[in-house]
């Protein structure tokens, strides 16, 4: 019997495809989450957007948060540390969350280098805007990638701008004659075995989620269509006037994201989705997506 | 003889995994997401297909989605008029009659409730406790690589149900595969490894009912 190889780490995230991951900060959200349908939930003391609204520096949440958000549901549930955080890592890895997000919406612990996250038994996601950062992280051991978007913004803009990076990217290395991807992996900063794997079969060799500022239905069949495997849904349901129903909309939006007739259906009356920010308005040192390496 | 045609239920999980290896075998296989592709009478409208697939996911997830697109009760349906159905972690829990939580305690969720056996959700713990390894599986598979991701076990079954394998907790022997005439179901994903010969006994239950 072995535990907690790649395949059993990739594995889980292979059942959560398909699926809605969203952020939730109380026992209560959780359960609000699992009946909506999500496929699993991140334990956070604060959404994205208050986390951006407060300012100064993000960390791990209160072990006690997580701890009762565990109790109150029988989805997986998620756990961010900051970026380079062994000893976070650590305290979560013990705590028995399911995954940990290595996550650049708290604030960097490390300003070089990211967890070496083979050395754990319990998986990682991590966040990346391109084929290179997605394929590094992988190479330090994430068991399952999501693109960054914008945190907290409830604008889609960068999530789609980071997908289509990635897909693009994938599609052009799986075009390529293999004597050329060596070139093309170190342009894109990519571990050649990697860049090698993905360019013999054809895809990444883990899930890929999108995140980072999907608020409405529409939303997450937009990231789907692009061929994303699931959603993370951050600020959206919790910041939006009506959570509960927000979250089952985006949970049926995600399944039948090619389908114009349901993705209507769930989108009407739906009332006012959290509010805005236009990317131009936010400092570059002050955006997310910038953090991490 | 023609091809064998094979559902695979679509709403969430490793759909995409049963798919590639169901196709493998060479099976023809289409893709279950809303009951409406299937006409006004969902039941007869799935009778195109030899066989259904449930496969690993969220089993609540699954649970909530199933019930909102209606597709519950016409699965439920298909299985009990003799089509064979196969449920690999969720899809087996969605199979069974009783369903218990990590506690041993009864929980109410969306269910077909075909296979007279009780199981328990997340019985080996958390993410963390996953594990893999080699099973026999009776009449299928010697050395079977088996994956169980936050995987159930089966607690109880009924009279009908054969056992095909079982796993050792706390030196007790639980069934972790298990078949009730046209009804297959395990604990674990073979989808997930490239062997092929679970899903090959699945098309040959289907094969033999046509």
């Amino acid at each position: 019997m072995e535990k907690s190889t790649f395949r059993v780490k990739s594995g889980l995230a292979e059942m959560l495809k398909g699926g809605v991951i969203m952020d939730v900060t109380t026992p209560e959200q959780a359960v609000i989450a699992q009946e909506a349908g999500a496929c699993a939930v991140m334990a956070l003391e604060r959404v994205p957007a208050d986390i951006r609204r407060a300012g100064g520096v993000a960390r791990m949440a209160d072990p006690a948060v997580v701890k009762r958000i565990m109790a109150a549901v029988s989805i997986p549930v998620m756990a961010k540390v900051r970026i380079g955080h062994i000893a976070e890592a650590r305290i979560l890895e013990h705590l028995g969350v399911d995954y940990i997000d290595e996550s650049e919406v708290l604030t960097p612990a490390d300003s070089r280098f990211h967890l070496d996250k083979h050395d754990f038994r319990v998986p990682f996601v991590c966040g990346a805007r391109n084929l290179g950062e997605a394929l590094r992280r992988i190479g330090e051991g994430a068991a399952m990638i999501r693109t960054k978007g914008e945190p907290g913004t409830g604008n889609v803009v960068e999530a789609v701008r980071h997908v289509r990076e990635v897909m693009g990217q994938l599609r052009q290395l799986c075009s390529l004659r293999e004597e050329e991807v060596p070139g093309y992996a170190k342009e894109l900063g990519a571990p050649l075995e990697l860049a090698l794997e993905v360019h013999r079969s054809g895809r990444l060799p883990v899930v890929n989620f999108a995140a980072g500022g999907i608020s409405t239905p529409a939303d997450a069949a937009l990231v789907m269509q692009l061929g994303c495997d699931g959603v993370f849904v951050g600020s959206g349901i919790f910041k939006s006037s009506d959570p509960a129903r927000f979250a089952k909309a985006i949970v049926a939006a995600t399944t039948n994201y090619a389908d114009p007739e349901i993705l209507a259906q769930v989108s009407e009356g739906l009332g006012e989705a959290m509010p805005g920010l236009e990317i131009a308005s936010i400092a570059p040192e002050q955006r997310m997506q910038e953090r991490g390496w | 003889m023609s091809r064998l045609r094979i559902g695979v239920l679509a709403v969430q999980g490793a759909f995409r995994e049963h798919r590639r290896a169901l196709e493998r075998c060479g099976a023809e296989v289409e893709e279950l997401r809303r009951p409406l592709d299937f006409g006004d009478d969902v039941f007869k409208g799935l009778q195109c297909f030899d066989g259904i697939v449930l496969p690993g996911g969220e089993s609540t997830a699954m649970g909530v989605l199933l019930r909102a697109e209606g597709l519950l009760d016409a699965l439920a349906a298909c299985g009990r008029a003799g089509m064979p159905l196969y449920g690999s972690c969720a899809g087996l829990i969605l199979l069974c009659r009783e369903i218990e939580g990590a506690d041993g305690k009864l929980v109410e969720q969306p269910r077909l409730g075909l296979l007279d056996a009780r199981v328990r959700r997340n019985a080996f713990g958390r993410q963390v406790d996953s594990f893999e390894t080699f099973l026999n599986v009776t009449d299928i598979a010697q050395d079977l690589r088996a994956v169980f991701i936050r995987a159930p076990l089966i607690v109880h079954t009924g009279p009908d149900v054969e056992i095909l394998a079982e796993v050792e907790r706390e030196e007790t022997a639980f069934p972790v595969a298990v078949r009730q005439g046209h009804l297959l179901a395990s604990s674990f994903h073979p989808e997930l490894t490239p062997d092929l010969r679970f899903h090959q006994a699945f098309l040959d239950i289907c094969r033999n009912r046509r």
